[in-house]
């Protein structure tokens, strides 16, 4: 696979009220940014699973990305910085499988920041891209 | 039984980026699919009704609608679901819209992905459960918070309802900015005339408990059943006792010696004082940054205002006092700001005698104000003026990029009260363009230029002084010629800005900011009074600059929203909630010490979790730490995420 046809599969797990928003936002105002994003909502980052984490790279994501409210803004008041704590073990835990933990992103995005959701996906499309596909979806072994 | 799935074309704003047909054409492959139409608008009566008809017919186990966002029409069709006699939690939506056809340009990879996030949303509503709504009971009262303009028509509104309102305001007095003008823009009706009947009616009004001089400390709960804590700042003044005569405040040491913030600095108060006469509640207040008494515990051989009292109102050992109250609903209208200046160093505000403010120079209007509604400046009457439009607005430079809505209008309104105290005065408006964008302001502008009013297209640039008077500088960018000219007054039109503890107070509503600051409303156009945050309403420049009919308007809009909620005496509560499977738990209690809401409680004779449903947000937190996998959380289970996963990634 061309690095120029490579288009990578990425999950996106959004919080209901800060991401999710964020990126209806960015709808809202026709700002533009790459496909390769599958949005799957939940109501907190904190509901991320690491097993979800894993589940995405099994079934053959190229990347995940989660993304919640800013540090102090969790509508649920402190359900990021759980996340926060997780993607810790969760990137260490990606390195034992052979996956590169750059694969796995944490973003916070506001309701507010549409722009900052476009600018995220394509700079996580990109970054991707440059990965290659991962190598359990038949790329080669991740460094 | 299998999903029905309906794909909105949303005029063209889905089928223009999306092929309908296609996304149609590899839905109805997918074995759970029992049907899979397309219709124009989905979300319209015959869209509703297709939905409607088909349930009636096939009798599908779940709904798929794909069209815009769930955060915009999930109620919608949750509405639909119900009036067919189904389960409104059965329902799931794929969001092509907003998160595909709005932002994509490529057709072909924008059906493929709407495809996929359809995929999706089948793959969840396939394994759905239908979800009981739990019902609480509704407080029946409100807390508004903040006693301007705009909390004092919410409240006014909601207890001429018949409930009970909590209006807290943390001056001395309510009233707000709107106390400190003198004529409004464009009727140039007396402000005063129009507030302060409504400040009496507020404190008389049986069903209102005015918490003057006091704070909201801490906020808990939900929707129809919040715990508020409410701290009384001590004023040192009974307020039972206290007549208002004014005596202590003639006496008192510091007398005519404390700039007094009513009046923006240009005059000086008592350390014991009453912001202005029409002040509710009309009761004196120490001020503990500068009593004598207070800050060094001694006033010469005793304080005056003591032994001037003869209603011996004065009490120093007044303590603050927590109240903690319980209400259905809460009206956010904390007002605004004014920009300060000084952040504009080329205006040298703060170095030239001057130059004023828009609001300083509202108090020089007012009858109750410094100069008792003289047009004077520093002993002097000034001939000629000139206005600064855009002062912190509209300047990114400073950081706020947005309009202030109302300083325009109140330039045009000042320059003509200018006109009016001084007929052959030489009046000045350096402005960028002029906003007159509300009913009645085009004309009322208009008029002011035929008052002899000089526009001038071009920003101040600069400000020096030099023979006595302010000079201000600048390009007129309609002649193309520079100006330089020298004033007797500078009155800059000074923006609003969100108050400096906005993000805190945020926080303890849990509401979100907006990028600049303001609180941020639901949805921009259909839910502009609404927080994300339900049971929790805006009204007035807390939400966003605005004059003053737009914040009366809000202000009762939120008022009929409070009513709503608290009418209806009980309030359904989305069953998104997490359950432990008994069967599972281990009683390590891991999710007890995450979970934010204490709803978790240990069980220690079965030693298994218990999770109480009415405490439990549905955050999901305890779901994705359960070692045991035994907690789930209703409408995002493991399952139906697991199945969601598979579905975009093609497997």
């Amino acid at each position: 696979m061309t690095e120029e046809s490579f288009e990578p599969k990425i999950v996106g797990f959004l919080c209901n009220w800060c991401s999710y928003a964020g990126a209806d936002l960015a709808g809202t105002s026709r700002t533009k940014y790459k496909p390769n994003v599958r949005v799957i909502r939940v109501m907190c980052s904190g509901r991320v699973d690491p097993l979800f984490v894993l589940k995405a790279f099994e079934k053959g994501a190229d990347g995940v990305l989660i993304a919640g409210c800013h540090p102090g803004d969790c509508h649920y008041m402190s359900g990021n910085y759980k996340t926060r704590r997780r993607m810790e073990l969760m990137r260490r835990m990606l390195e034992q499988f052979g996956i590169n933990p750059e694969r796995l992103r944490l973003e916070w995005v506001s309701a507010a920041e549409g722009a900052r959701f476009a600018h995220v996906v394509n700079d996580m499309t990109e970054k991707i891209r440059e990965l290659g596909p991962s190598p359990i979806n038949g790329g080669a072994t991740d460094e | 039984m299998g999903v029905a799935v309906y794909i909105c074309h949303c005029g063209v704003n889905i089928a223009k980026t999306v092929d309908v047909k296609k996304v149609v054409e590899e839905i109805e492959k997918m074995p759970e699919v029992t049907i899979c139409r397309d219709y124009q608008y989905m979300c319209s009566d015959p869209g509703q009704e297709l939905v409607k008809k088909d349930i009636n017919k096939y009798q599908p186990s779940s709904v798929v609608i794909a069209a815009c966002s769930p955060r915009m029409h999930y109620p919608t069709f949750q509405g639909t679901l119900k009036e067919a006699k189904m389960n409104p939690y059965c329902l799931e939506m794929a969001n092509i819209r907003e998160q595909c056809s709005w932002v994509h340009e490529d057709k072909e990879r924008a059906t493929e992905k709407a495809i996929s996030l359809v995929k999706s949303a089948v793959a969840k509503a396939a394994l759905l459960e239908p979800l009981i709504e739990n019902e609480v009971p509704v407080t029946p009262a409100a807390l508004v918070i903040g006693g301007g303009i705009a909390g004092i028509q919410s409240a006014l509104d909601i207890a001429e309802a018949g409930y009970k309102v909590y209006l807290v305001e943390r001056e001395p007095s309510i009233g707000g900015h709107m106390a400190q003008f003198d004529k409004t823009f464009p009727t140039l009706d007396c402000a005063a005339c129009i507030l302060t009947p409504k400040m009496v009616d507020v404190a008389r009004h049986p069903n209102i408990e005015l918490r003057a001089y006091s704070e909201v400390e801490d906020i808990s709960g939900y929707i129809g059943n919040f715990k508020v804590k409410i701290r009384k700042k001590p004023r040192y003044v009974s307020e039972e006792h206290c007549v208002a005569c004014g005596d202590c405040a003639t006496e008192c040491r510091l007398a005519d010696r404390i700039p007094n913030e009513f009046d923006h600095n240009l005059s000086k108060r008592s350390a014991i004082y009453v912001p202005f006469p029409q002040a509710v509640p009309l009761k004196y207040t120490i001020d503990p940054d500068r009593c004598l008494m207070i800050t060094r515990g001694k006033c010469g051989k005793s304080p005056k205002c003591v032994d001037a009292c003869s209603a011996n109102a004065i009490d120093f050992e007044q303590k603050e006092e927590v109240e903690e109250v319980e209400v259905g609903t809460i009206v956010v209208a904390t007002g605004y700001s004014e920009f300060d200046p000084a952040q504009k160093p080329e205006l040298h505000f703060n170095d030239l005698g001057n130059v004023l403010t828009g609001l300083q120079f509202e108090r020089i209007f007012a009858p109750n104000g410094p100069t008792s509604g003289e047009l004077v400046i520093n002993g002097k009457v000034p001939k000629k003026i000139a206005f600064a439009s855009c002062t912190g607005s509209r300047d990114k430079r400073v950081g706020n990029p947005y309009c202030s809505r109302v300083c325009c209008m109140y330039i045009a309104k000042q320059a003509h009260l200018v006109k009016e105290h001084i007929p052959d005065a030489d009046v000045s408006v350096y402005y960028c363009d002029v906003r007159a964008f509300g009913k009645g302001y085009e004309e009322f502008y208009e008029r002011v230029q035929k008052e002899g009013v000089h526009y001038r297209r071009g920003l101040i640039s600069e400000v020096y002084e030099e023979d006595g008077r302010v000079h201000v500088r600048g390009e007129d960018s309609l002649m193309a010629e520079p100006f330089d000219e020298g004033v007797d007054l500078l009155v800059l039109g000074t923006g609003i800005i969100p108050n400096a503890d906005s993000n805190e107070m945020g926080q303890l509503l849990h509401i979100s900011n907006s990028s600049d600051g303001f609180y941020l409303e639901a949805h921009p156009k259909l839910r502009p009074v609404d927080t994300v945050t339900d049971g929790i309403f805006l009204a007035g420049c807390a939400q966003g600059p605005k004059d003053i009919p737009d914040t009366v308007a809000q202000a009762g809009a939120a008022a009929a929203h409070v009513i709503d909620v608290l009418s209806k005496g009980k309030i359904t509560i989305e069953p998104y909630n997490a359950v432990v499977d008994t069967d599972l738990c281990g009683g390590c209690r891991i999710c007890e010490s995450l979970c934010p809401f204490d709803a978790h409680h240990f069980n220690e004779e079965k030693g298994v979790m218990e999770i109480n449903d009415t405490l439990c947000k549905g955050c999901g937190v305890c779901g994705a730490a359960c070692p045991a996998g035994a907690i789930s959380l209703n409408h995002f289970r493991d399952t139906q995420i697991f199945a969601q996963i598979g579905a975009v990634l093609n497997d």
